[in-house]
């Protein structure tokens, strides 16, 4: 193994708790501000435009991003930049639909938005059960990824790894709330982006500057179809597929809707979708220099006997280019990006569980400050705990598709729902708890009659449903079983809110 | 219907005219190239000079159309959205 993959390597172990104990630092300054609810889920609403866009970039740059585009870009050349480019247009939508109206008419969580003109307990358990969902999968990817990870860097045993994520990132949430976890999501974001853009100036170093020569010496190497597209979306239908998932399931995300409610108004939620924007796809437009540089400079052959999936392309060139000292602080910010993904998840999921369920399904809204404290902190240990058991069942699974699965989750279960109750004045209860729960239960059979699942992971020889991701089916029919039964039983008084919700919409609240 | 109802009306059209508008364009981009992506694989492979397909620029294409579609909604909601809301802020409630 080059560079000393699999071992323990005292630069990046070195790195890798100089971030532990600033990110536990903040946590303890954070720990002290966190007094109420609204500091705990929002960071009492003092985020700034600039330093929100650098969370959300936090939050959406997950190890899936650096280490498996950069990856499949090095496997499988153009292919790879698929992703690069369907995880970045999400954007737009969540800033065109989604940001505005989410900051003006909720308080913690998206059921808030839906549950605004509808009746909220209903809304709010159909809501639940798609945060929880998205929430469950989207987790068990980053713990899959970092047991893996980490296994291959520091040489620590998966249960191990998969242990130390969730006892730091339970400490980080506990303790420092939303207010911790969003400054652990800057700086996270600022070490990745800065070890991105080193790296890919390295890469480019050796072209003169210029892109389109390390794009012509991968050719050169592997033959033209590398810069053509291939094999991994070969059904016509699955790359569309694939495109809605994740073009609608950006927003629909919990972790990233809950970010709006950190900053103090609407405008300030749009200027931090435009800076979350740059930065994003600034780092994905890296993924493709990365990607071909690592095809080049480290070789196909070598990347794929470390890891079939390619995962290790990344760090492998960073140690090419820069020895075990860039290596070390590579393999430490791919650490860190897992740790600070995970921390924003499982606080979107406590939200559901205490603000959504405990607070206002259970106890009607009418919870003292202090109790619902109490539960958010104790949701929190839970899906700490359920992370370290998941990450450890689901131990071998593949990282990108569980990623995927996540989105088109989304995409079907949250997003439909959203836009209808801001967007569609005939929207009722029932037609949001409708299209919420066939969004999600739609998407979890269907992605359980997959080819991935049937095929590839039970070993079937056929699957009864034709598409990898269920998006092209599950989006449609969720928008539509809203729509149906929504017009089958009108219900005058959420259409005769609609009027209240669009003037607080563009007004916000007093 | 005050004079105040019929601008928060407008605002209200002009805001989704927008928002949907955008939202159009940026799904036509996007599934336009994931179609080309889906159904003419040779077209994307071609080379319009040594080590650019016309693949890949389109990719860098979509990336850029998103900023450019943000900037316009930004650009917008700075001159015309947020004047229009603090004025109607203002107004009789």
């Amino acid at each position: 193994m080059p560079a000393g993959l699999g071992t323990p390597q005292p630069v990046a172990i070195g790195f890798f708790f100089v971030f532990i104990a600033i990110t536990l630092g903040i946590t303890w300054w954070a720990a002290r501000r966190t007094r109420t609810a609204e500091h705990f889920y929002a960071a009492g609403r003092t985020v700034t435009a600039f330093q929100n866009g650098l969370a959300l970039a936090g939050d959406y740059m997950s190890a899936a991003s650096f280490l498996g585009i950069a990856g499949l870009v090095a496997t499988s050349g153009f292919d790879g930049l698929i992703y690069s480019i369907g995880f970045l247009v999400g954007w737009p939508i969540v800033m065109f639909l989604i940001a505005e109206p989410l900051r003006n008419l909720g308080k913690y969580t998206f059921a808030d938005v839906v549950a605004y003109r509808l009746s909220g307990v209903p809304v709010r358990m159909a809501a639940a059960l798609g945060t929880l969902a998205v929430v469950s999968f989207y987790l068990i990817a980053q713990m899959v990824g970092a047991g893996n990870l980490i296994k291959l860097l520091f040489g620590l045993p998966y249960e191990t790894a998969v242990a130390l994520v969730g006892v730091v990132m339970l400490a980080y949430v506990l303790f420092g709330g939303m207010l911790a976890t969003t400054w652990v999501q800057i700086v996270k974001a600022v070490l990745l982006l800065a070890g991105a853009t080193m790296l890919a100036g390295l890469v480019l170093w050796r072209f003169h500057g210029n892109p389109m020569g390390l794009f012509d010496a991968a050719s050169a190497r592997y033959g033209a179809a590398v810069l053509a597209p291939g094999q991994l979306v070969s059904n016509p239908l699955d790359a569309v597929s694939l495109g809605l998932a994740l073009m609608f399931g950006t927003a629909g995300l919990p972790h990233i809707l809950m970010r709006f409610y950190t900053v103090p108004d609407a405008r300030t939620a749009r200027i931090s979708v435009s800076w979350g924007t740059a930065f994003i796809g600034f780092f994905y437009l890296l993924t493709f220099v990365l990607g071909f540089g690592a095809m080049v400079l480290v070789g196909r052959e070598a990347i794929q006997s470390i890891d079939k999936g390619g995962n290790m392309a990344a760090p492998l060139l960073a140690a090419v280019l820069g020895g075990t000292g860039f290596l070390g602080f590579i393999c430490a910010v791919a650490f860190a990006t897992i740790l600070a993904v995970v921390a924003g998840l499982t606080l979107s999921g406590a939200a559901a569980l205490s603000h959504d369920l405990w607070v206002n399904v259970v106890r009607h809204g009418e919870a003292p400050e202090k109790e619902q404290l109490r539960v958010a902190r104790g949701a929190t240990v839970l899906l700490a705990l359920l992370s370290i058991v998941l990450g450890i069942a689901f131990k071998g699974q593949n990282v990108a598709y569980m990623v995927g699965l996540a989105f088109a989750i989304a995409a079907s279960a949250n997003f439909p729902a959203l836009v209808l109750s801001v967007f569609w004045r005939p929207f009722t209860t029932r037609g949001a708890q409708a299209s919420m729960i066939v969004g999600t239960l739609s998407a979890l059979v269907l992605i359980f009659l997959s080819p991935t699942v049937q095929v590839q992971i039970l070993h079937h020889a056929h699957a009864p449903f034709p598409l990898s991701n269920p998006g092209l089916v599950t989006i449609p029919l969720s928008f539509l079983t809203g729509i149906a039964v929504s017009l089958a039983r009108p219900d005058a008084k959420a259409r005769d809110a609609f009027p209240g919700l669009q003037r607080r919409l563009h007004l916000g609240g007093d | 219907m005050s004079d105040h109802d019929d601008r928060l009306a407008e605002l209200t059209r002009a805001q989704r005219r927008l928002a949907l508008g955008l939202t159009a364009a940026m799904m036509a981009v996007y599934f336009g190239f994931i179609l080309l992506v889906a159904f003419d694989k040779p077209l994307l492979g071609r080379l319009l000079r040594p080590g650019l397909s016309l693949g890949t620029l389109l990719g860098v294409l979509v990336i850029v159309a998103a900023w450019v579609l943000i900037w316009v909604y930004v650009r917008w909601a700075n001159r015309h959205y947020d004047p229009a809301v603090r004025a109607l802020r203002g107004g009789p409630r």
